[in-house]
């Protein structure tokens, strides 16, 4: 059995476990805190930066994601200094790629669009960069939409951790990363994916969707892959 | 005295305007606060010296929407941008990846034509890039959406001609 | 090998080269390599042959003496002559005077300040021993240390002493080696690893190079210290690939070390083991963060990962993992040997001993320096350095590669140690330090500096990611004439965003040489944007438009 800790976060005491992440434990007593990169049931890879939460004594802002909950700990998940950093943050990821939310599958179903609401974005006040990205339609059943892509890795961590294909990876660097099939291959013609569209259900905007799907129609559901996961560790045990 | 209030139509599919119309019966309300003073919806061809508030819908695509709105941002108190056109360039935006060029040879040189040629005479020629109004003129309210729900014109307009300038946001980028 | 065998060696060695009369050593240095000192070598022992001094005068490769800006560079031992600005056709004017006086005309001054304001501790070999026989570095003195270290301290005692000697990480962070040892030592692991960091990738810098190219045994030594220290018996040398003199020599330098029973099994007749490989980095900037150095030698895609946990926790393959920067584990054999007393006599109160620099730039005396830690920047630039060539004024420094700040000539005063730095807006960083004149254009500058980071990040956090993308466009729709005044309002959005929210060092430095420069060359930025001009002449739209008007 683990320990028993206790810590503040926002001024309110509560308890966690050792081993337990701040986000767990935030999530555990209904305390929001935005992030785009972690999913349940994945590894945590701490990249999105949005859920940086302050902690005293801590000369940096800490990933609340990846870091351990300690005996007394006092966080703060939404001051005024992280609300501008995560609006930010969100910002730079709209002019990053082209997200047109009004022809996309994902309207009204986006995480990047939700947490905008959600952070009181009405306009990006960053320049927008209007890469010149592409659309992979080669696979028969879904596809790749680079232009919607805010490289969360999700799918490659759900094709490698659950599904155990690794067929998603990262190509390119800094602001030329793309994500890819294989070995960069169109999707239709990577030999390793299995089509078990996990990759497209973990996606949290409309850059990985079902074909056929029009405007808002491509709903995600994400929440086996945290069962999956729970099992397998279960059976571990 | 009542309010002046415009509105204009930039690079946009007018579905916001259809949206302002939506309001419906309140319009009237509206009508008692403020006068709709220039406006696709009204006769007049001139922009007036002074308004109090302008609504913008459409995104800065063209020379002409340039020289508008830098003409209507000088004689507007509170310039509104209003839905996704012109607060984020949105589906006119859809070009800039690939360039104005490209755009019209697609539409006036590569399709099977009688008289293929590109636009000359009288038509304002395309900027590079398709802006937000907010990279080109100072924009004082943000209206996002696809277009932005006839509730959230309503009670945007109904806030700032009572003179209040905080409005809760009721709506998000495609609604 | 035990001691009374490697001085058996070590005697024979000296014996060896006691025969010779006179010794000329040429360095092989990248730079005097550059400058043709290979040729030198062969006339050298053409001339040597001709005249039969071939007997009487050893002719050998050595390390860098410094001052490359005047290579290649000949030294005369024991006279201690150093000729500099050498080419093929003086060899005969050298030999000629061997017995007699120096050639005059090549001859390097080492009175001068260049020389006598410098103190060697990393660099205390002065480039004398071939960096390609390992009998001449056990001539030396090498390995004696190592030695004395396995057969008669314990790992804490090393540890201890390195601690009380207060060293400091000397690639940039200036972490506390003993209390980074210490912490990698307790941890109880099945394996655990020692990494030399030689992933040196700062534009300007070749501090760490020019040790692994002209000390190899040095930084094996060290690591052999530092592994038996932490209890790690298995160790990696990361060099990038775009060192491929220091990867030879440290390959062979490994090898020699193997044959002579000083890498492998039961060292020294102790039970203590270690294994030594080179592993090449592909070129990523990136992969001198530690936990992407990790990743690289892992065989992963070279990507950061947030900490804790730290590598000396969990790193390489999981297992405890020490790594240290080139410089740092140079620094390790004259510590154990001279004890940490005498360490912390050099440099200041809060950082002791001395640091190496690569001096490069709008300087004199381009090359590599070594100085106590608290010597001011101004000492350094216009004492060592020489000043500003071709009588033109001093603009900036910018210290600790592409993500350091920009220092004004207002601040010069400040001591060169890690906290002072870091209150001017800049970093120690690996040690690069790049000087400009009045003809550099900061903006420009700091566009360079920003488009080395955007090209850098590896993509994985947005802040680094996005945030050195927007920078860098906006520094260039400032440097074509194109800015507004409220660009600058948002490059200082965008520093503060990326600086405290990035995933690793490189994120979190990117946005200095921007910061730096808005503050305090804030009117160059002005004039760009108000009046369209580049005060320096710099930027071609801007040139243009003025030279039109």
């Amino acid at each position: 059995m683990s320990r028993v800790l206790t810590l503040k976060i926002n001024g309110e005491e509560m308890t966690g476990r050792e081993r337990e992440t701040i986000l767990e434990v935030a999530q555990e007593h209904n305390i929001p805190i935005p992030r785009l990169c972690q999913l349940d049931g994945l590894s945590t890879v701490g990249a999105c930066r949005l859920c940086l939460v302050e902690v005293a004594g801590a000369p940096k802002l800490l990933p609340a994601c990846t870091t351990y909950v300690t005996e007394g700990m006092e966080i703060n998940t939404n001051s005024e200094r992280l609300q501008n950093y995560r609006r930010m943050i969100i910002e730079m990821l709209f002019t990053e790629g082209n997200h047109i939310c009004s022809v996309c599958v994902s309207n009204g179903h986006c995480e990047l669009q939700s947490l905008a609401m959600k952070i009181g974005i009405d306009h990006i006040h960053l320049p927008y960069l209007y890469p010149k990205r592409g659309v992979d339609a080669s696979h028969e059943r879904f596809a790749f939409d680079a232009n919607r892509c805010v490289l969360c890795t999700r799918c490659v961590r759900v094709c490698d951790e659950i599904e155990g294909a690794h067929t998603w990876d990262v190509s390119g660097r800094g602001i030329e990363s793309r994500v890819i099939t294989d070995l960069n291959q169109p999707w239709g013609e990577a030999e390793s994916c299995t089509s078990c569209g996990k990759c497209v259900q973990a996606c949290p905007t409309g850059a990985l969707f079902i074909k056929g799907s029009a405007v808002g129609e491509m709903t995600k559901r994400s929440e086996f892959l945290s069962l999956i996961a729970q099992r397998r560790e279960d059976n571990r045990r | 005295m009542k309010k002046t209030l415009a509105t204009i139509w930039l690079d946009g599919c007018s579905g916001c305007h259809m949206s302002f119309l939506d309001i419906d019966e309140r319009l009237l309300a509206l009508a008692e606060k403020a006068a709709l003073v220039y406006s696709p919806l009204v006769d007049l061809k001139d922009f007036p010296d002074h308004v109090d508030i302008t609504l913008v819908e459409g995104a800065v695509s063209s020379e002409d929407d340039l020289k508008k709105i830098r003409h209507i941002r000088q004689h507007t108190g509170t310039l509104i941008s209003l839905g996704d056109c012109a607060v984020t360039g949105n589906v006119p935006s859809l070009r800039n990846a690939v360039g104005a060029e490209s755009v019209l040879r697609r539409a006036y040189l590569e399709p099977d034509l009688i008289h293929p040629q590109l636009p000359s005479d009288g038509v304002p020629g395309l900027l590079p890039v398709v802006r937000p109004v907010h990279s080109v003129v100072k924009v004082d309210v943000y209206l996002p959406g696809c277009p932005p729900s006839a509730d959230t014109i309503f009670n945007a307009l109904t806030a700032l001609l009572d003179g209040e300038s905080a409005h809760e946001l009721r709506t998000r980028f495609g609604a | 090998m035990n001691l009374d065998e490697l001085h058996a060696l070590a005697a024979r060695e000296r014996e060896r080269q006691a025969a010779f009369k006179h010794r000329v050593i040429v360095c092989s240095g990248t730079a005097c390599h550059a400058a043709g000192s290979d040729q030198i070598v062969e006339q050298l022992e053409t001339a040597a042959k001709a005249r039969g001094l071939d007997s009487r005068c050893e002719i050998k490769r050595g390390g860098c003496r410094g001052l490359c800006a005047a290579g290649p560079m000949v030294t005369v031992d024991p006279a201690n002559v150093l000729y500099q600005g050498v080419t093929p056709d003086d060899a005969d004017a050298i030999l000629s005077h061997l017995d007699t006086a120096p050639v005059e005309r090549l001859r390097c001054d080492t009175t001068q300040a260049f020389f006598t304001r410098q103190k060697h501790v990393v660099l205390e070999l002065e480039g004398r021993t071939d960096p390609e026989r390992i009998e001449d570095y056990i001539a030396a003195g090498g390995f004696e240390t190592f030695i004395h270290t396995v057969t008669e301290r314990t790992p804490a005692e090393v540890i201890e002493i390195i601690r009380q000697s207060g060293l400091a990480g000397r690639g940039g962070a200036g972490y506390s080696t003993g209390l980074k040892w210490s912490t990698v030592a307790k941890a109880v692991a099945p394996r655990k690893f020692v990494i030399c960091n030689g992933d040196e990738g700062d534009p300007g810098a070749f501090m760490d190079r020019s040790v692994m190219e002209d000390y190899p045994y040095r930084v094996i030594e060290g690591m052999l210290i530092a592994a038996y220290a932490v209890g790690a018996n298995e160790g990696f040398l990361y060099v990038r690939a775009e060192y491929p003199l220091a990867v030879k020599r440290l390959k062979h330098a490994i090898r020699q070390a193997e044959k002579h029973g000083l890498l492998g099994m039961s060292l020294c007749g102790t039970p203590f083991s270690f294994k030594l490989d080179v592993r090449l980095g592909a070129g990523a900037f990136v992969c001198g963060e530690e936990t992407a150095l990790i990743a690289s030698i892992e065989g992963k895609r070279g990507t950061p990962r947030p900490r804790p946990p730290y590598p000396a926790e969990s790193g390489l393959w999981g297992f405890p993992t020490l790594i240290n920067n080139v410089e740092t584990i140079a620094n390790v054999v004259p510590i154990l040997r001279e004890g940490s007393e005498w360490f912390t006599r050099i440099g200041t109160e809060r950082s002791k001993g001395t640091k190496v620099f690569a001096l490069s730039g709008r300087i004199k005396n381009t090359g590599l320096i070594e100085v106590p830690m608290g010597i001011t920047l101004r000492e350094i630039i216009f004492d060592i350095g020489g000043g500003i060539p071709d009588g033109k004024r001093f603009k900036a420094v910018q210290t600790g590669g592409p993500s350091g700040g920009c220092i004004p000539e207002a601040s010069l005063d400040i001591p060169v140690d890690y906290v002072s730095l870091a209150q001017v807006g800049s970093i120690m960083g690996s040690g690069g330090m790049i000087v400009m004149d009045e003809t550099s254009c900061m903006v420009d500058v700091a566009k360079y500096f920003m488009e080395f980071c955007m090209a850098e990040s590896c993509g994985k956090c947005i802040p680094c990611r996005v945030g050195t993308a927007q920078m860098y466009r906006l520094l260039d729709k400032i440097t074509r004439g194109e800015g507004e005044l409220s660009d600058l309002d948002l490059l200082e959005e965008l520093c503060d965003t990326v600086k405290h929210t990035s995933l690793c060092g490189l994120g979190q430095a990117a946005p200095n040489p921007l910061s730096s420069t808005l503050k305090y060359f804030r009117d160059e930025y002005v004039a760009h944007i108000v009046d369209r001009v580049c005060p320096a002449g710099v930027c071609p739209a801007l040139t243009q438009k003025e030279a039109a008007r």
